[in-house]
């Protein structure tokens, strides 16, 4: 697929990937062989009918692929860019055993954003009204597609979001560059047509409590609240200025548009030297943000190696090609600031390998004697997020595990409150926008299945 | 939704604005805030509620223009709408009968100390008040200060009104006196928040501030607003915004709140001069 050229897309914050052809769309679409028994639809979270998206594409009918992805999935344009289909569809295709498996992701993409671009996207008929009324908390990939399952079935969703904005991670989170607003706002806008009902500014455990919902009217609530609290590594120096929590940085950034300061009024840290410690998604489109806001020098520190690290491969790759040094082995230990209280400088562990941990991988050890300093002028803390406790604690009989994640049951997302469903992060803690996409559809068959009893 | 259905400048720059927020109004308690955004292009803010009336869905904040945001949302017009409100936020401040309770109110600060000396005065405490301005023009809720206290002491720094000097050295005199305070608030400046800790602590009474960081989310969610209490990192907005202030880390506080200096005088300048997007 082409892409911007490195040199040119790390001083703007346009998409990388520019997209497919419909030429060549349909070229790789005809690489299919149409598998009697398809392995990839067993790889995808939401059950895309995948081989029958692919058909159309390849009989040249992208709207009709665009319906049949739209059958079990609300956010495609969103999947089509966001989702790790090397660990999922793609990882099953048949066609990787010998050589590449099809693109299935971007052809995703290709579907969506040709039905985008037709200006006409097709609305599902809706089930007659169940006189049900659903309240979901979050706006977020969860959120916004146990939304789209329910008002397909009938029932009446109000989806209540904490920010002033609907998408959640897919707007505060994922930067332009790889996931254009414009694209969630499209399906946002679709959601809506479709009935749902978008509330923002509304912060359930606060302005509402889960129990206030019921007394509402609504008959049944899901959570999809996110695993929104920073996590800090506690290092001595760790609240000088310029030292970001990933979120922060992020949320001035994509949600705020400090990228744009002074046409918007949220500023953001322009740092020279910039260092962003970990090694997943977020640590990626972190520093990646903070070269196109002008830094000289961006460093990822990550305490083990490549090989070990969560990030898409896909994300890595982009960020070694836009000139991302890579501290492998590295963990930070403490910060420096001057008189104004401004970070100057992280002071850094060499670590090795030893033998692997409970996750299965090689266990970091610090070497000793090996510690030495990196200047820096901005640091991006990127190592996690961890439950926002807010609805736990102003939910009785919410039962949470240690950690403060919701405790559901694993194939309907039922919480310990009857007629309260949860999933995503806020169940699962940080994992990626289509594991929690799965989650919402899951919750919404249950949740179908409850108000129909 | 979200209009503003008064305002008015109370003294120099301090302004009292009264918004359209039914939801909120039932909710609110004393010592909580909202966070609002004046355009879709500007910035969120925290500002505390000094007040809310369920009956007619509206919530009150007073203000100080300091920045571009302040400046924006003191132009606009009543019947306008802000972009967005959230809120109610924060842990609501702890009223109980401490016996007698001591509220210190500094500058922009007395507005938001006012609701709290009027929860402590219907929970039953004796309520003293100091409130403190750098000069008589810029003193605000003097009548509604007297109303809320039993005692009421008025300072200004330049001496143009009341007893001339700081809030400290009335509080130190309350403090040698016959009265025995079981507890203290204090809220305004930083640097008076600060003085009015070291006072305490001397005496060994508890003294509860309200702190102001720079939030972004003020959900839990981005870290920005975090302070160090009692050698801890808390999140001012869900885990304050009141802490004990004899624990609070306040130069740590003031450097953080210095963070962005540049970039606001910048703000501020590119909307002086016209060049106001979105308006």
């Amino acid at each position: 697929m082409p892409e911007q050229e490195p040199a040119v897309r790390v001083r703007n914050f346009l998409e990388v990937p520019l997209g497919y052809e419909a030429e060549r769309a349909v070229l790789e679409a005809k690489r299919c062989i149409q598998c009697k028994k398809p392995t990839c639809i067993a790889g995808c979270p939401v059950d895309v009918d995948i081989p029958g998206f692919i058909q159309k594409i390849a009989e040249g009918d992208f709207s009709g692929a665009a319906r049949k992805i739209k059958e079990t999935n609300s956010l495609p344009a969103v999947c089509g860019r966001v989702c790790p289909q090397e660990i999922q569809c793609e990882q099953v295709c048949i066609l990787g055993k010998k050589g590449d498996p099809v693109a299935i992701g971007r052809l995703e993409r290709f579907v969506a954003d040709y039905e985008r671009a037709q200006g006409e996207v097709d609305v599902p008929e809706c089930a007659a009204p169940t006189g049900k009324r659903v309240a979901i908390a979050g706006a977020g990939p969860a959120g916004l597609t146990a939304a789209g399952d329910l008002v397909k079935l009938g029932h009446d969703v109000t989806i209540f979001e904490g920010l002033h904005k609907a998408g959640g991670v897919l707007v505060y989170g994922i930067p332009e560059f790889r996931l254009p607003k414009a694209i969630v706002e499209a399906e946002v806008a679709y959601l809506e047509k479709m009935g749902v009902k978008i509330v923002t500014s509304a912060v359930i455990g606060r302005l509402k409590t889960i129990d206030d919902l019921f007394t509402e009217g609504y008959d049944a609530v899901f959570l999809g609240v996110g695993a929104g609290a920073p996590v800090f590594m506690n290092v001595p120096g760790e609240n000088l200025g310029g030292i970001y929590s990933a979120n922060e940085y992020l949320t001035r950034s994509n949600l705020m548009k400090a990228y744009l300061f002074p046409e918007y009024d949220t500023p953001v840290a322009r740092g020279k030297n910039v260092a962003v410690i970990g090694g997943g998604n977020v640590a990626m489109d972190s520093v990646r943000t903070a070269l196109r806001l002008g830094a000289e020098n961006a460093y990822i520190i990550y305490r083990r190696s490549r090989a070990e690290m969560p990030a898409r491969a896909e994300e890595i790759h982009h960020a070694e090609e836009e000139g991302v040094q890579f501290r492998y082995l590295t963990t930070p230990v403490g910060y420096e600031g001057n008189d104004d209280g401004w970070v100057t400088g992280m002071r850094c562990l060499r670590m090795e390998l030893g033998e692997p941990d409970e996750s299965g991988r090689r266990r970091p050890v610090p070497v000793e004697g090996s510690e030495y300093l990196i200047p820096v002028d901005m640091v991006v803390v990127a190592v996690g997020t961890t439950a926002n406790p807010v609805i736990p604690a102003t939910t009785p009989g919410l039962e949470t595990n240690r950690w403060g994640y919701i405790v559901t049951d694993e194939e309907t997302g039922e919480t310990s409150r009857p007629g309260v469903y949860a999933g995503g992060d806020i169940v699962t803690g940080s994992a990626t926008v289509i594991l929690a996409m799965g989650a919402g559809k899951k919750a919404a068959r249950a949740i179908h299945d409850y108000l129909s009893k | 939704m979200n209009r503003i259905i008064d305002k008015k400048e109370i003294s120099e720059s301090i302004w009292k604005m009264v918004l359209e927020a039914p939801e909120i109004a039932r909710k609110r308690k004393a010592g909580q805030f909202i966070v609002l955004m004046t355009h879709d292009r500007g910035e969120r803010i925290p500002l505390t509620m000094v007040d809310s009336d369920e009956a007619k869905g509206t919530v009150t904040i007073v203000f100080q223009v300091v920045g571009k945001t302040t400046r924006y949302l003191a132009d606009m017009k009543t019947g306008d709408s802000l972009h967005a409100i959230l809120g109610p936020l924060g842990h609501a401040t702890e009223i109980e009968n401490f016996g007698t309770a001591l509220c210190v109110g500094g500058g922009v600060g007395i507005g938001v100390v006012y609701p709290i000396s009027r929860a402590l005065k219907e929970a039953g405490n004796r309520v003293i008040s100091i409130i403190g301005a750098r000069t008589k023009d810029l003193l605000i809720l003097e009548e509604e200060m007297k109303a809320a206290s039993d005692v009421l002491y008025v300072a200004t720094d330049d001496g143009s009104y009341g007893i001339p000097g700081f809030v400290t050295s009335i509080l130190k005199d309350v403090l040698d006196s016959d009265e025995k305070v079981d507890r203290v608030f204090a809220i305004g400046p930083v640097p008076m928040m600060r003085a009015v800790c070291n006072v305490t602590r001397a005496y060994d009474v508890k003294t509860i501030v309200s702190l102001n960081p720079i939030m972004v989310d003020a959900t839990g969610m981005c870290g920005a607003c975090r302070v160090n209490v009692g050698g801890k990192t808390k999140l001012g907005c869900v885990d304050g915004p009141e802490f004990d202030g004899h624990e609070v880390d306040f130069d740590l506080l003031m450097k953080r709140l210095r963070m962005y200096c540049d970039e606001e005088e910048k703000a501020m300048e590119s909307y002086l001069c016209g060049c106001r997007d979105g308006k």
